[in-house]
């Protein structure tokens, strides 16, 4: 469903990987019994071997990821699967140990949870880099409002109504002839502001925009309205399409629109359409604003906040 | 206010914690009255369910008085005294336009985690996990009710809290459970579980028409709780339940099952248990679904499998050629709570039923900690446990 082609470094990164992996395992090769003290399973009879096994299979990701260029991502996604296998010997080995050695296991265990979030990050890189060769980036979600379709696009035809259900929008205020400000709030709390006008609108079918020349962060969008068959309401389709400046400030820019853009259009759209079925963003005491997928790790405890 | 709070694998704690608020129009805060420890707390208890926070409240049976409603709530008033589903339901998007609360589009805020998971979401739970909407549960002094102009179901004086209690999960549950049995009338149905849910589902089938019902668990106090319902008995480590079933229904089987045990099932083979159980603790498997493997072989052929039991993820093991080749039916369900609350409300106020007769304990909420130990333990022929404030 969207496109990303964010591949910047990604070769740098996988080579760099390579030569960790040919470094530990030469280590876990050459001196078995110095890296089963450093993870603190020296007491354990199975940690050789298992050491020589993991030791041989490094070297083999070292090859790959540094011979190859066309499987690199390949050779990634190996990675990450015997990162996963090494987390789980590790966690094995944390259960039944404890004083120094446990803290080795410890320290151990977050080295390589640590690795495994760059190989995870290598891996998504090189899967990209082979896929899209750049350009802007576009986005799409769908969703079924249970609403007739005349009421679902007059209610975001009124753009006004937008930042009821995008979080990210403070206002979105018509200018005269088609055009609107829109304002949002970017990352660390900075707002920004760009022009916008209607290009398409279509009553009850579709309504296409874009932002006028000079915004810091160009970007343009439809949104499509279809009945659902046999009665069950209408379809809502939305494509958004930014084009990501380069530079340190077009990086920001874009995290307007999200760490993970795709998820937050989705978000987005189930906002909306609780807005138009319920008449309300429903809040948890777990999301006390609503939706938000990518809180989804950093949530409230499920007790109320004891603010009013 | 205080309220239970799960710390951890078996372990609650009754805390301090800030008093609920209205967070949407459409909120109503009840002082909860009376609230139950229910079966699937216990998979909570046990760490099998994901996505819990320590500090989450639980409990997702209970009722009580209203004490504050938000602008977008007409229909109750404050003082007026409810029974709450477990199930948050909108009322209005489709899910719920056809009376199937348990999978309301628009109740879980978390929904994303939720279709990662299960391809898409179900509605959202009270005290169950934030993958199921994290909203704070009933075992607790209040509690906040969102939808409250569709969920909460007033209920009249003249009935006591332990007769309508159940009506927020286990008595539907039971309900649904053989109702999807599809009960025509002369039919034997046998249901895996005589803990109170399948003491439910024992006399609602007998409501809907059942002929014989046969109910299946290890536990005689429990089995005589079903006998109290009407059924037969099978003890499963006193007798080869398959060959037992065959034996009472010529040979046939039972028109249909039900699963009312889930998860966390036992087996009378201790190397089949160990290994589910192994399996489950590697978290290689979520499950242990002796039951429903047994109710599925069980089953006569072109029968139902109805199966209400709480299931936390990937199954091992599924029969799933006797499905195809015997060509069964499979229903499942998370109650659809709201569906049933008057219908059945008027069979306990007619005498029909009275659904305190599964209560064997009735406990203090500061006493919740020991309410889930001796309920999960099965300490002191312990049957279901109301808890109030």
């Amino acid at each position: 469903m969207s496109r990303s082609p964010d591949s910047r470094g990604a070769p740098r990164l996988a080579r760099a990987l390579g030569v960790a992996s040919l470094g530990l395992g030469a280590a876990q090769l050459a001196m078995p019994r110095r890296v089963a003290k450093a993870a603190g399973v020296d007491d354990s009879p199975a940690a050789h071997p298992v050491i020589l096994a993991v030791g041989a299979r490094e070297l083999l990701h070292a090859a790959g990821l540094l011979g190859s260029k066309k499987r690199r991502g390949t050779w990634a996604t190996t990675r990450v699967l015997g990162d996963a296998m090494d987390l789980a010997v590790l966690g094995v080995a944390l259960r039944g140990r404890s004083g120094a050695r446990r803290r080795r296991t410890t320290l151990a265990t977050a080295a390589v949870a640590g690795i495994t979030a760059l190989d995870v990050v290598a891996t998504v890189k090189e899967r990209r880099a082979g896929r899209v060769a750049g350009g802007p980036q576009s986005f799409a979600a769908t969703i079924t409002v249970n609403k007739p379709r005349q009421e679902v696009y007059r209610f975001w035809r009124q753009l006004s109504n937008l930042p009821s259900f995008m979080t990210h929008l403070e206002s979105v205020e018509a200018t005269g002839a088609g055009r609107s400000r829109w304002t949002a709030t970017g990352p660390a709390g900075k707002k920004v502001t760009w022009d916008a006008e209607v290009t398409d609108d279509t009553p009850g079918r579709a309504i296409a925009w874009r932002s006028v020349p000079g915004a810091t962060a160009p970007n343009s969008g439809v949104v499509r309205f279809a009945d659902a068959p046999g009665d069950r309401g209408t379809e809502v389709r939305v494509e958004l399409t930014v084009e990501v400046p380069g530079g340190v400030v077009g990086r920001a820019v874009a995290l307007l629109f999200g760490e993970n853009p795709e998820q937050q259009v989705r978000d987005d759209l189930r906002r909306f359409k609780q807005v138009m079925e319920t008449g309300e963003v429903l809040r948890s005491d777990g999301t006390p604003e609503g939706t938000r997928a990518g809180r989804m790790l950093t949530q409230n405890v499920a007790q109320p906040a004891g603010v009013r | 206010m205080r309220a239970a709070c799960w710390e951890g694998k078996s372990k609650i704690k009754v805390e301090k914690v800030p008093d609920p608020t209205i967070l949407n129009d459409r909120d109503a805060i009840v002082r909860i009255t009376s609230t139950a420890i229910c079966g699937s707390d216990l998979h909570i208890y046990s760490g099998f369910i994901p996505t819990m926070r320590r500090g989450d409240i639980l409990g997702h049976e209970f009722m009580g008085e209203v004490v504050e409603v938000g602008s977008g709530v007409g229909n109750l008033r404050v003082g007026d005294r409810v029974v709450v589903p477990f199930p948050i339901a909108c009322g209005a998007c489709n899910a719920c336009r056809n009376e199937a609360y348990s999978i309301c589009e628009n109740s879980n805020p978390n929904a994303a985690v939720a279709e990662k998971l299960m391809g898409h979401s179900p509605a959202g739970i009270f005290g169950y996990s934030h993958m199921l909407g994290g909203f704070a549960g009933g075992q607790a002094e209040y509690v906040r009710v969102p939808f409250a102009d569709v969920g909460p179901f007033k209920v009249e004086d003249d009935l006591t809290d332990e007769q309508v209690l159940f009506l927020t999960d286990i008595f539907p549950t039971g309900f649904m459970g053989a109702e999807m049995c599809d009960i025509k009338g002369g039919e034997t149905i046998a249901v895996w579980g005589a803990g109170p849910v399948g003491q439910f589902a024992v006399a609602s089938a007998y409501l809907l028409g059942a002929e014989r019902v046969i109910a299946i668990d290890r536990f005689e106090y429990r089995l005589a709780y079903a006998r109290k319902a009407g059924a037969e008995t099978l003890n499963y480590e006193d007798v080869d339940v398959l060959e037992a079933l065959r034996e009472m229904t010529g040979g046939r089987g039972p028109d249909a099952v039900i699963d009312a045990v889930g998860m966390e099932a036992h087996h009378a083979v201790g190397a089949v248990h160990a290994y589910d159980r192994g399996k489950q603790m590697a978290r290689q498997e979520f499950d242990r679904p002796h039951a429903l493997r047994e109710a599925i072989l069980a089953v006569r052929n072109g029968g139902t499998v109805s199966v209400v039991g709480v299931y936390g993820g990937f199954v091992d093991k599924f029969p799933m050629h006797a499905v195809i080749n015997r060509s069964l039916t499979i229903k499942a369900g998370q109650c659809h709570v709201h569906r049933y609350l008057r219908p059945l409300y008027d069979r306990i106020r007619n005498g029909d039923i009275d659904p305190s007769f599964v209560i064997s304990h009735r406990m203090r909420l500061s006493d919740t900690p020991e309410g889930y130990r001796i309920f999960r333990d099965k300490l002191d022929e312990c049957n279901k446990i109301v808890l109030t404030p």
